[in-house]
């Protein structure tokens, strides 16, 4: 499928990052060359075949309800770029 | 001192040859004197690696040397170290210190390793050459018109240009592989969920896969018998006992079942990369191993399904940089979209930005039958493929890519030609299963690595067959020019 300058605007949007006008042209053209060699999945038949999600056949381990990390809340705020009294600082969210 | 291997270097230690300090300077001299050329690697922290030294010095005289004691390794800057940069080839993370270690770099440290340094990178491991790197390409010690392949290209050329005797690499599509093949080294991708993911920053979750970068396959055991084992902090981590992998390194090959799937051998391989190939298959027929055509017939969907399934697992996992908790953020935001979308723009480099807008495509409402789901049905075919081929084979051979080390700029103008440099490695990352590529001869003066691919947990066995080809050869034993 070609994308055109509309799609990868709103692509962009969906994945949070920001384009400018100058860059949808070379963006539409790359992702549509990457989606023309995707689709060649098209050509493998894959009725009655069961979709893997996971190299491994394993369950999801479970563990006993047990506090095993202790709060590091200044240790991992350290390499926050903003932070005030133990929040993470962001532009004013509610008016 | 610096072409021995690390089972030379462990002989040296123990019998006080030279001591980790000296070890470890004589490397770091070598990284500075050579590293302005390639540029392998991203931090090197000479006070930690020396003070990591002379604590291993100390372990070694109080009798409790451990396998890697005093050893220098570089790691990858895509694994975590407490303390001490860790990139991920990222503008995104270029001020980011991570507050704990990797299990695999625990793992090192535990045994008393010198952290040699950090290497360069593709930006979050998406690339094939290493050129995507906020930090710069890396040259190939070969020839430094050529790229090291990657993603794991700083730990392939300061390996291959013996600045290091081992590091650390990362594989979700061939980025083990890949580069060790390209620039002349052994590097085993385990199989999934062998080596902890805790702490290796994420690019496809159920790619993904650490392993060693070495010169020899022995090398490759001795590293592995450190990084391998269950981790209660990796949900995908499997429990299962590890064996000494270097304990069957010298069992024969004798009898060795070879499967050479044929589309491995056909349109796109450089001919003089799959002569190469076959004169290295050779050898194992000389030692006693049989040698048939197997087939798997889906390889050709293998590129196509993992540009769905990698984007889509990425565009998930790297929405976590919104700089907020760490990681760049952008200056004076107006609002909070204008501060994750400038904050990531800022961040992150071209092809990352493709890699996450594929996914969120492939994701996106509508669209996740005919991607995603369609991605992960041909993924159990690719798996199956592998199944049926190791009812009839012990281990499956083939070239490790398609061609031997491009020139630098040569592939980034079209990003889907580079993808297919990964045209052998990716289906065995789909399928989960381990693989090795292996130094095997030269093409165009430019090294070409014979690919081994085993069963689920058969890593000791690729280590064996591996190994005994290696004595046999030399291959593993060439040292580019100029860095002899």
């Amino acid at each position: 499928m070609a994308l055109d300058r509309t799609d990868v605007e709103k692509i962009a949007h969906l994945a949070r990052l920001a384009t400018e006008e100058s860059e949808l042209p070379g963006y539409a053209d790359d992702l549509s060359n990457i989606l023309k060699l995707v689709e060649q999945m098209d050509a493998a038949d894959t009725a009655n075949v069961e979709p893997m999600a996971h190299p491994l056949d394993m369950a999801q381990r479970l563990r006993e309800d047990e506090v095993t990390e202790e709060n590091q809340r200044e240790h991992f705020q350290n390499i926050a770029p903003q932070v005030e009294s133990g929040l993470y600082l962001v532009p004013k969210v509610i008016e | 001192m610096h072409t021995k291997t690390i089972a030379e270097i462990i002989e040296g230690l123990r019998n006080k040859q030279f001591s980790s300090e000296e070890l470890t300077k004589a490397y770091l001299d070598r990284i500075k004197q050579h590293d302005k050329t390639l540029n392998s690697f991203i931090t090197v922290d000479a006070d930690v690696a020396l003070k990591n030294a002379r604590d291993a010095d100390k372990k070694i005289a109080d009798g409790n040397a451990e396998s890697l004691t005093g050893i220098p390794i570089a790691q990858k800057d895509i694994f975590c170290t407490q303390g001490i940069k860790t990139t991920c080839g990222s503008k995104m993370l270029d001020n980011f210190i991570a507050p704990y270690n990797a299990t695999t770099v625990q793992k090192f440290n535990d045994v008393g390793a010198v952290l040699a340094g950090k290497t360069n990178m593709d930006e979050f491991a998406m690339g094939s050459s290493n050129e995507t790197s906020f930090y710069g390409a890396v040259k190939n010690p070969w020839d430094t018109n050529a790229v090291p392949g990657g993603s794991s290209g700083g730990s392939a050329a300061s390996v291959a240009a013996r600045l290091v005797p081992a590091a650390t690499g990362t594989d979700t599509g061939g980025s083990i592989r890949q580069p060790a093949a390209l620039c002349g080294i052994t590097g085993l991708k385990p199989t999934y969920g062998r080596v902890s993911r805790y702490g290796m920053i994420a690019f496809a979750s159920s790619l993904d896969q650490g392993g060693p970068m070495t010169q020899t396959a022995e090398d490759a055991a001795i590293m592995l018998n450190v990084m391998a084992g269950f981790d209660q902090r990796d949900s995908t981590s499997v429990n299962k006992p590890v064996p000494d992998y270097t304990s069957t390194l010298e069992d024969s090959v004798k009898g060795l079942k070879i499967g050479l799937p044929k589309e491995y051998f056909g349109e796109g391989l450089d001919p003089a990369v799959g002569d190469a190939v076959q004169v290295a298959i050779k050898e194992y027929e000389k030692m006693g191993a049989t040698v048939q055509e197997i087939s798997l017939p889906n390889t050709h969907f293998a590129v196509p399904t993992y540009y769905v399934i990698a984007p889509a697992e990425c565009s998930s996992n790297l929405s976590r940089f919104d700089g907020v908790r760490f990681g760049h953020r952008c200056d004076n935001p107006k609002d909070l979209m204008d501060l994750y979308t400038r904050s990531r723009s800022e961040g992150f480099g071209e092809e990352v930005k493709r890699r996450i807008m594929i996914g969120a495509y492939a994701l996106s409402a509508g669209y996740y039958d005919a991607y995603y789901l369609k991605a992960q049905k041909i993924r159990q075919l690719i798996s199956n493929d592998f199944k049926q081929a190791f009812e009839k084979v012990d281990v499956i051979m083939g070239p490790t890519a398609p061609d031997v080390a491009f020139n630098i700029g040569e592939r980034t103008e079209d990003p889907v030609t580079m993808y297919l440099s990964d045209i052998y490695t990716i289906a065995v990352n789909l399928a989960g299963l381990p693989g090795i590529s292996i130094p095997a001869g030269f093409a165009k003066d430019r090294p070409v690595g014979l690919q081994i691919i085993g069963n689920y947990f058969e890593e000791a066995r690729l280590l064996n067959v591996s190994h005994q080809y290696q004595k046999v050869t030399d291959w593993h034993r060439r040292v580019p020019k100029g860095f002899e």
